[in-house]
């Protein structure tokens, strides 16, 4: 078999069913492969519409997301999606093609080094320079993605090792021995945090992505529920604990609820489980939860007393962990007063927005929840829309909230609700989007439509760059230096790709317009002209504890 | 503070980019850092010297290693037993009445001139940090007019 075959027999090994991509001169001969191939492929107008689509299939399904570009400028438009996919720990594989063998270094035409761009935004990567090498490389490559902290795993082939011939041999078994994550915890440390547990007074669950990434949803809920510990989530946590539940505090830090980070401020335990304490979550590091001993979950060691100081570090696999301190609870700790505190705080400083005036984006975020039952998936961009989504959709299941937390990348939403969506054809997919972010790769338009991809896009339309003019408001005595913004018409600009557009200014439009793409077999993009100067709230200024919070203190 | 480690990788093409991406990226400093295969061609055996402020840095330097791929195993000999050698070169000037006068400063060490020409001399010295630290210090009076060091290499007792 050649190169090319030898790579698409290992994808369908390993049970790859659709590529995101893009195809040029040193991937020819995997794209003539792909011709008479059953695996789907689909073609994204741009290299990092086919990364961000490949993150979100991730995300959405549990699966690892395949891309693939040409050398070059394709390979380095990829790298925007690689680093959100690793900064986020989204199992991805990308596949790039790269000069022959013999011209690497020459500086030939559309060469980049790619295994040097890509090194530090990558868990691994290979360049293949022997096709013997290949299937190897190839199972290795979605083992590390995919298994320990999963993050994008990149292989670099290049043109002439696609069209080399070779026998194929499908490794049964992978053996890397620089790499055996642990995923039992040490059975001591959890007898030790079982033992903090039911000794704690306001104790606190404080999660993030590594629940969703590990499945322990149930295990954490159960624990919640036998503890009476309330729950908090990262933004990358939500929906890893049902939004609705009476002991979700919903998100914490920089923009979470005043419940939670006064919550988590006045805790005595802390019980961290995949979440990595930062500095958008802990605000201040000296002043964060002066009170509280440190329990801390995760299956990267070097996650832990990363940030802060941690009492009883357990490495390994969250659901593991969980179900194994769940048997070593005898003691449950009496959290009866502490809630009652909590419950206080809710009813105190519950998220608000004054709804007068224009329309304004949390209605719309509110309306998207009633249309949808809650059980959309929401894709998001970068920004204000971002924080509304996560404020104002209760997300109860885990994949249903899918957002670029650690890399804050501003075009990520559209192109991953495209893979959501083709991952998960049944569901109604959402992308929450503002008019800067739209804007970043509003080209793939055309892969919804000549897909038939269904996807609702609302654009939260305020004419700015709204989290960065909100900064400017609040701590640059208003300048907006560049961030009122020129718009196309959205709906026009839907109309010609062949989507359709909807224009929403009015507040009693909404449900209708909602329902009304909603009721549409094709991508809708719904363009709400929202209250120019909304801002997010609340809000901790960057840098001060996290219970220094301004608006929505009441 | 300055860290001994060790580091046993996959001998392959890019790990010691990984290695030197992983400090740059990550803000630590490397005082030096040795090379070399082992008796098993395919692992490669690094010795790394780092500056580390406290404990916590240390750490994460460690677990950062670890977490390459390529990375087998890391040894930080901080608490360790260990023994550590560097070579150095050291190129003095030397003017022929001088000579007795340095080999009995040499004489203390493991050192010897391995070449004399007219007005210079080249030192070869193999010592752990102090002795190169002390030798050099002797030698600073004929005047050092070059010197190669080749970074710190270290086995566990």
């Amino acid at each position: 078999m050649t190169g090319a075959q030898i790579l698409l027999e290992c994808l369908k090994r390993e049970g790859v069913e659709v590529m995101f991509g893009y195809p040029g001169g040193s991937v020819l001969p995997l794209f003539d492969c792909l011709y008479d191939r059953d695996i789907k492929f689909i073609l994204t107008r741009h290299e990092q519409g086919a990364a961000h689509a490949a993150d979100g299939y991730a995300r959405a399904t549990g699966k690892v997301g395949v891309c693939v570009a040409t050398s070059g400028p394709g390979a380095t438009n990829l790298t925007t999606g690689i680093a959100n996919a690793y900064m986020d720990s989204i199992p991805v594989v990308a596949i790039t093609g790269q000069v022959k063998t013999y011209l690497i270094g020459n500086d030939a035409f559309q060469e980049a080094d790619v295994t040097g761009v890509t090194r530090p935004i990558t868990k691994h990567n290979y360049l293949v320079k022997d096709v013997k090498e290949l299937a190897r490389i190839v199972r290795e490559a979605f083992h590390i993605a995919s298994t320990g902290r999963p993050g994008p795993v990149l292989i670099d082939i290049p043109v002439d090792i696609q069209q080399q011939n070779t026998d194929f041999i499908w490794p049964e078994e992978v053996v890397i021995r620089g790499y055996k994550p642990t995923y039992f915890g040490h059975p001591g440390q959890i007898k030790k945090a079982a033992k903090l547990i039911s000794q704690a007074k306001r104790p606190i669950l404080y999660v993030g992505g590594g629940i969703i990434a590990s499945g322990a949803h149930g295990e954490l809920k159960q624990l919640a529920e036998k503890t009476q510990i309330p729950v908090t989530m990262t933004l990358m946590g939500l929906g890893s604990f049902p939004g609705t539940h009476q002991l979700s505090l919903g998100m914490l830090g920089m923009h979470g609820t005043v419940y939670a980070n006064h919550a988590i401020m006045d805790a005595d335990l802390i019980i961290a489980v995949g979440a990595r304490f930062d500095d958008r979550v802990t605000g201040r590091i000296d002043a964060f939860a002066p009170a509280a001993k440190i329990i801390h979950i995760d299956i990267d060691p070097a996650s832990i007393s990363k940030n802060i100081r941690v009492d009883v570090p357990i490495v390994g696999d969250a659901k593991n962990i969980l179900a194994h301190l769940l048997q070593e609870i005898k003691q449950l700790p009496d959290t009866s007063e502490w809630l009652k505190t909590i419950s206080s705080w809710k009813k105190k400083y519950p998220l608000r927005y004054i709804d007068e005036g224009r329309l304004k984006p949390q209605y719309i975020i509110e309306q998207i929840y009633e249309a949808t039952k809650g059980e959309a998936i929401i894709v998001t961009e970068v920004g204000q829309n971002q924080m509304w989504a996560a404020q104002w959709y209760k997300y109860d299941k885990p994949r249903t909230f899918l957002s670029s937390g650690g890399l804050g990348t501003m075009g990520f939403g559209f192109p991953a609700a495209i893979g959501a969506k083709v991952g998960c054809p049944d569901k109604i997919v959402f992308d929450i989007a503002g008019d800067g972010s739209i804007q970043m790769n509003i080209q793939e338009l055309a892969t919804c439509v000549s897909n038939k991809i269904n996807i609702k896009v609302a654009i939260l339309n305020n004419g700015y760059l709204g989290m960065v003019r909100q900064w400017q408001e609040l701590f640059y005595k208003k300048r907006y230096s560049y961030t009122n913004i020129y718009n196309p018409d959205f709906v026009k600009l839907a109309e010609s790709y062949g989507a359709v557009g909807i224009r929403v200014t009015k507040k009693e439009e909404v449900s209708s317009a909602i329902e009304k793409a909603l009721n549409t077999e094709n991508t809708v993009f719904l363009d709400f002209h929202i209250e120019p100067e909304e801002n997010v709230f609340p809000m901790v200024p960057a840098g001060e504890a996290i219970n220094r919070m301004i608006g929505g203190m009441a | 503070m300055r860290h001994t480690i060790s580091v046993l990788v996959e001998n392959k093409f890019g790990v010691l980019a990984r290695i030197a991406g992983l400090f740059s990226a990550r803000g630590y400093n490397i005082a030096s850092l040795a090379v070399s295969e082992t008796l098993d061609p395919t692992i490669s055996y690094m010795t790394i010297v780092v500056e580390a402020q406290d404990e916590k840095i240390l750490e994460q330097i460690k677990k950062q290693l670890n977490k390459l791929i390529d990375v087998i195993t890391v040894t930080d000999f901080t608490k360790r037993e260990h023994i550590d050698r560097e070579l150095v070169l050291v190129k003095v000037s030397l003017s022929a009445k001088d000579k007795a006068k340095l080999e009995a400063i040499l004489d203390r060490f493991v050192a010897k001139i391995i070449q004399h020409k007219a007005k210079t001399a080249i030192i070869e010295a193999v010592g752990d940090q102090s002795q190169i630290k002390q030798l050099l210090e002797g030698l600073e009076k004929f005047g050092i007019q070059e010197l190669v060091r080749t970074g710190r290499i270290a086995i566990a007792n």
